[in-house]
C-alpha cells in the first residue's frame, strides 16, 4: 500500500542540537561543550537560580493557585512587570498607555507571533513581499521563523566585520540607507547573537536616525537582558533610546536564559504604539494569532517569573542572580583571553573580551572548527561561535591550548 | 518639529477584531454582576461548588517532582520523551502494534490547538494531493481557522441531526460517500464537541470501511479521552479500531481537561506511518515546523502527566478521578432533565441525556440563547451549546427555570 507520506524527505537536523548529540556521544574525558547557549555553573552543570526554587516552592505551598486557562494574551501581571523590565518601570511610554504585550512561548514565540502579525497587518493587509532585514549572521533560527510566517524576503544586512573582528557599521549603515521603505529590520537589543558584538551608544544613535527618516520597522529581539553586562538598565539602552526618538516598535523578549527558565517557554512581546487606541487594535488581532497557534499561553514560567518582578525582596535577588551569571562569563573572557596571550597564539584575541555577553566569535574558519571537534573533542558551532558558559575554571586551560595548536597547525 | 508622519501609526488600518465566539462568552459572564449568573461556555471542569477542579494525582505528581530537584534545560523540539512515549500508549493501548513497531512518531504540542496547528501544518506542507479538510457540521469553532491559517480549505460533512438532536447517520454517510479521495477527513475520536453527540460502535466500523473506500485521510482529534463515558479505553476505541483496520491516521490529544492541565497547555500529536523508517522521516519534518513557531514545548505540564501516566499508584487514582468527573457530568445531564419536567416543559429533553462528554447541544435557537444571557444572565455560546462541568446541584434548578421560560 503507498503510502500518504512517501515523498516526505528526511530534513537535516537542526544544527546546534546535533551538536549537543554529537558531544554526548563522545567518550573522550576531555571533552568541552561550547555549542548550545545555556548558562553552565563552574562546575560544567546546569543552574537552577536560587530566586527561581525560592518561588516554585511558594506556588506549591499556594493552594489557591490552579491550572486554568490563562486568557488569550497571557496572565497580565507577567506582561505589563515584563514590558516594564524592556521599557523601564518610568517609561513614558508605558505611562502614556501606549505599550501592549502577548505573553508567547519563549523568545522564539514572541518573535514568532509578532512576525504573523506583520505580515498581516503592517503597512497594508499583504506583506508577504516587505523585506525581513536580519543581520550577518544571526541566530539561526530568525530566517525560519520569519519565512514560516509567510516572508518571501528575508535578506542579511552586513553586520559584523571578520576581518578586524568587529562591527561593520559603514555596511550596516549603509544597507539601511539602500533598503526599501518599510522594511523590516530585526536588531539585537544586546549581546548580539552569534557575535557577541553590540553598537556603541553612538553607533546606536546613527543607526536610530537612518531608520526613522527612512521609515524601517523596527523589531529588537531582546534575549539577554541582564546578561550582556549585568545590569537590565544597561542592557536595555538600546531599546529605551529607540523609544525615546518616539519609534512604534515591537520588542520580543526571552527570559530564558536571564531567569534560567528554558524549558518552561517564557517570552513576552512588547507592543510600543502611537497610542492606546492603536495599541488595543493591534492587541484584539494578536488575539486571533494566538487562537489558531496555541489559543493560550502556558501558565508556570509566567506566575514564576511575575511573582519574582513583583515582590521587591525577590526582585532584588533575581537581579543579583543575574549579576553572578553575567560576572562568571566576564571572568571566563578575561581568563581565556589572558591564556592565549600568555601562550602567543597568532592572532588578536581583544575581540574575547570586547564581546559580550554568552557567546563569542572566535575567528576560528571552519577547517579549524572541524578540527577542534575531530581532534580536540571540544564542540562549538561551525561559525566559530563558542558559549562561553561552557568554559569553567578547570577546562579552560586544555581550551586555550587547543584553540592554540588549532590556530598554529590548521589554516 | 514634528513632522506630520510622526503623528501617523503603522496600525492605523488595523481592524478591532471581533471577539473570540468561545472564549468571548467567559469574558462577558465576568463583566456580569448579577449573582445568579452561570457560566456554560468554556469547556473547563468545575466542580459541584463550580469551582476549578485541581486533581489530587495532579497535586502528588508536583510534590513529587519538586522533590527531584531538576534542571530547566530545553526539552528537544519533540519534547519529553516519558511524556511522549505515554502519551501513545494511552490513545492506542500500551500493547498496540503501531507502537511495538515504532511506525508511530508522536510530539509534545502546546495542548490541543498547539496539536492540530502542527498537524495543520504537516499536512499543508506534505499533503500536496489534496488542500481540503472535512469537518463534521458542526465542529469545534477554533478547528476551521486554525486550518485555514494553514493553508487548508475547509468543506463538511453531515453530522449533527438538529431534528432528533442527535447523529444523522445516514447523512453523514451520504456526504462521506461523496468526498474526493485523498481528503482529509476530520473525526472527533468521542465527545463531539460541541454536540456532544457520537456514533455507536457499529456506526463507527461502517464509517471506518466507507473512508477506506474513498482512500481518505482520517485526522481524529481526542481531546476527551476518559471524560465522555469515563473509561480510558472505551473513548479510544473508534481511534484503536480504526488503525487496526489499517487506517494511518493522525491524531491530536488534549490533556486539558481529563488531567485538568489546561493552562499548562498539555498536548500531542502523533502520526501513524507506514514503518519505523517512515516515521523518522516525518519527525525530523515535524521538528523542522515547530523550531520556527515556539523552538521547543513547556516542560511543566507534560511532566506531570508524564508522571501520573508511568506511575502506578499516580495513573489508578488518575483513572478513578476522570471517572468522578464524567460521572458527575453525567448525573447533571440527568438532574437537568428531572429539573425541566418539574418545571412543567414538555418538549423532549432525552437528548440532554443521550448526549455525551463536557458538552451538550441544547437545540437553543440564537434567540433563545441571547434572551438566556439577556434576562437571566445564563451564558454559552450562540449555537445553544453548554458546558455541562459549569452545571451544579446548586444551580441546576435556576438553568432549568430559565430553559424553560425561553422555550415554552
Amino acid at each position: 500500500i503507498m503510502s500518504l507520506f512517501g515523498e516526505v524527505p528526511q530534513a537535516t537536523p537542526v544544527a546546534v542540537f546535533k551538536l549537543s548529540n554529537d558531544f554526548k556521544e563522545d567518550a573522550n574525558p576531555k571533552k568541552v561543550n561550547l555549542g548550545v547557549g545555556a548558562y553552565r555553573t563552574d562546575e560544567g552543570q546546569p543552574w537552577v537560580l536560587p530566586v527561581v526554587k525560592k518561588v516554585e516552592k511558594i506556588i506549591v505551598a499556594d493552594n489557591s493557585l490552579n491550572h486554568e486557562y490563562l486568557a488569550i494574551l497571557g496572565l497580565p501581571e507577567f506582561r505589563s512587570s515584563a514590558s516594564k523590565i524592556a521599557l523601564g518601570e518610568d517609561s513614558p511610554a508605558i505611562q502614556e498607555n501606549r505599550v501592549g504585550a502577548v505573553q508567547c512561548l519563549g523568545g522564539t514565540g514572541a518573535l514568532k507571533m509578532g512576525a504573523e502579525f506583520l505580515r498581516r497587518w503592517y503597512n497594508g493587509n499583504d506583506n508577504t513581499k516587505t523585506p525581513v532585514y536580519v543581520s550577518a549572521p544571526t541566530w539561526e533560527n530568525h530566517n525560519a521563523v520569519f519565512a514560516n510566517a509567510g516572508f518571501e524576503d528575508v535578506r542579511p544586512y552586513k553586520y559584523w566585520d571578520a576581518e578586524k573582528r568587529g562591527l561593520d557599521l559603514d555596511g550596516f549603515l549603509g544597507d539601511l540607507e539602500s533598503a526599501p521603505k518599510h522594511s523590516i529590520f530585526v536588531l539585537h537589543a544586546c549581546a548580539h547573537n552569534p557575535t557577541g558584538t553590540d553598537p556603541t551608544h553612538v553607533e546606536w544613535m546613527q543607526v536610530a536616525e537612518v531608520m526613522k527618516r527612512r521609515k524601517l520597522f523596527v523589531f529588537f529581539d531582546s534575549a539577554y537582558q541582564g546578561f550582556a553586562s549585568g545590569c537590565l538598565d544597561k542592557d536595555a539602552w538600546a531599546v529605551r533610546y529607540f523609544v525615546t526618538q518616539g519609534f512604534e516598535m515591537f520588542c520580543a523578549q526571552s527570559f530564558s536564559k536571564n531567569f534560567g527558565l528554558y524549558n518552561e517557554r517564557v517570552g513576552n512581546l512588547t507592543i510600543v504604539a502611537r497610542d492606546s487606541d492603536n495599541l488595543k487594535r493591534v492587541l484584539s488581532q494578536m488575539e486571533k494569532i494566538v487562537r489558531v497557534t496555541w489559543s493560550n499561553p502556558p501558565s508556570q514560567g509566567a506566575r514564576l517569573v511575575a511573582i519574582t518582578l513583583n515582590t521587591p525582596e525577590l526582585f532584588a535577588e533575581w537581579k543579583d542572580n543575574v549579576k553572578t551569571m553575567a560576572d562568571r562569563v566576564l571572568l571566563m573572557r578575561a581568563s581565556l583571553q589572558a591564556k592565549l596571550q600568555a601562550l602567543e597564539t597568532p592572532g588578536t584575541w581583544d575581540h574575547i573580551t570586547q564581546q559580550i555577553g554568552m557567546f563569542s566569535f572566535t575567528g576560528l574558519n571552519p577547517k579549524q572548527v572541524e578540527y577542534m571537534i575531530k581532534e580536540r573533542s571540544i564542540y562549538l558551532m561551525a561559525s566559530g561561535r563558542i558559549n562561553m558558559c561552557g568554559l569553567t575554571t578547570k577546562n579552560i586551560d586544555y581550551v586555550a591550548e587547543s584553540i592554540h595548536e588549532t590556530v598554529v597547525n590548521v589554516q | 518639529m514634528m513632522q506630520v508622519w510622526d503623528l501617523l501609526s503603522w496600525w492605523s488600518e488595523v481592524q478591532m477584531g471581533p471577539p473570540d465566539p468561545i472564549l468571548g462568552v467567559s469574558e462577558a459572564y465576568k463583566r456580569d454582576t448579577n449573582p445568579k449568573k452561570i457560566n456554560l461556555g468554556v469547556g473547563a471542569y468545575r466542580d459541584d461548588q463550580g469551582k476549578p477542579y485541581v486533581l489530587s494525582c495532579v497535586r502528588k505528581a508536583e510534590a513529587q517532582i519538586a522533590a527531584k530537584k531538576l534542571d530547566k534545560e530545553y526539552l528537544a523540539i519533540g519534547g519529553l520523551g516519558d511524556f511522549t512515549k505515554a502519551c501513545a500508549k494511552l490513545a492506542l493501548g500500551d500493547d498496540n502494534e503501531v507502537i511495538k513497531s515504532g511506525r508511530n512518531i508522536t510530539v509534545q504540542t502546546i495542548s490541543g490547538t498547539g496539536s492540530l496547528r502542527i498537524g495543520a501544518n504537516f499536512l499543508s506542507r506534505f499533503h500536496t494531493e489534496a488542500r481540503d479538510v472535512y469537518l463534521p457540521k458542526p465542529s469545534w469553532g477554533n478547528h476551521t481557522p486554525i486550518f485555514r491559517d494553514a493553508g487548508m480549505q475547509l468543506k463538511a460533512y453531515t453530522y449533527y441531526d438538529p431534528k432528533t438532536c442527535g447523529f444523522d447517520f445516514q447523512g453523514a454517510l451520504n456526504d462521506i460517500s461523496k468526498i474526493p479521495e485523498k481528503s482529509v477527513i476530520m473525526l472527533h475520536a468521542c465527545a463531539h464537541n460541541p454536540t456532544g453527540v457520537d456514533p455507536r460502535p457499529e456506526q463507527w466500523k461502517e464509517i471506518a470501511d466507507l473512508v477506506k473506500k474513498r482512500n481518505l485521510l482520517v485526522f481524529f482529534d481526542m481531546a476527551y479521552q476518559g471524560f465522555a463515558s469515563g473509561d480510558i479505553d472505551r473513548d479510544a476505541w473508534a481511534v484503536r479500531y480504526f488503525i487496526e483496520q489499517g487506517h494511518n491516521i493522525v491524531l491530536s490529544q488534549s490533556f486539558a481537561k481529563n488531567m485538568g492541565l489546561y493552562g499548562e497547555r498539555v498536548g500531542g500529536f502523533t502520526v501513524v506511518c507506514k514503518d519505523a523508517e517512515e516515521a523518522k522521516r516525518v519527525e525530523s519534518q515535524l521538528k523542522i515546523l515547530i523550531r520556527p513557531i515556539y523552538s521547543n514545548p513547556p516542560m511543566n505540564g507534560a511532566r506531570i502527566a508524564a508522571t501520573i501516566l508511568n506511575t502506578p499508584d499516580l495513573y489508578k487514582e488518575w483513572l478513578g478521578e476522570v471517572h468522578g468527573m464524567a460521572n458527575r457530568i453525567i448525573t447533571m445531564r440527568e438532574l437537568l432533565v428531572a429539573n425541566l419536567k418539574k418545571e412543567g416543559s414538555t418538549r423532549n429533553w432525552k437528548h440532554v441525556i443521550d448526549q455525551i462528554g463536557m458538552f451538550c447541544f441544547t437545540g437553543l435557537k440564537p434567540e433563545q440563547v441571547e434572551r438566556l444571557t439577556k434576562e437571566f444572565s445564563i451564558y454559552m455560546t450562540k449555537d445553544g451549546r453548554i458546558s455541562m462541568a459549569g452545571v451544579t446541584s446548586g444551580n441546576v434548578g435556576y438553568l432549568a427555570q430559565g430553559i424553560h421560560a425561553v422555550t415554552k
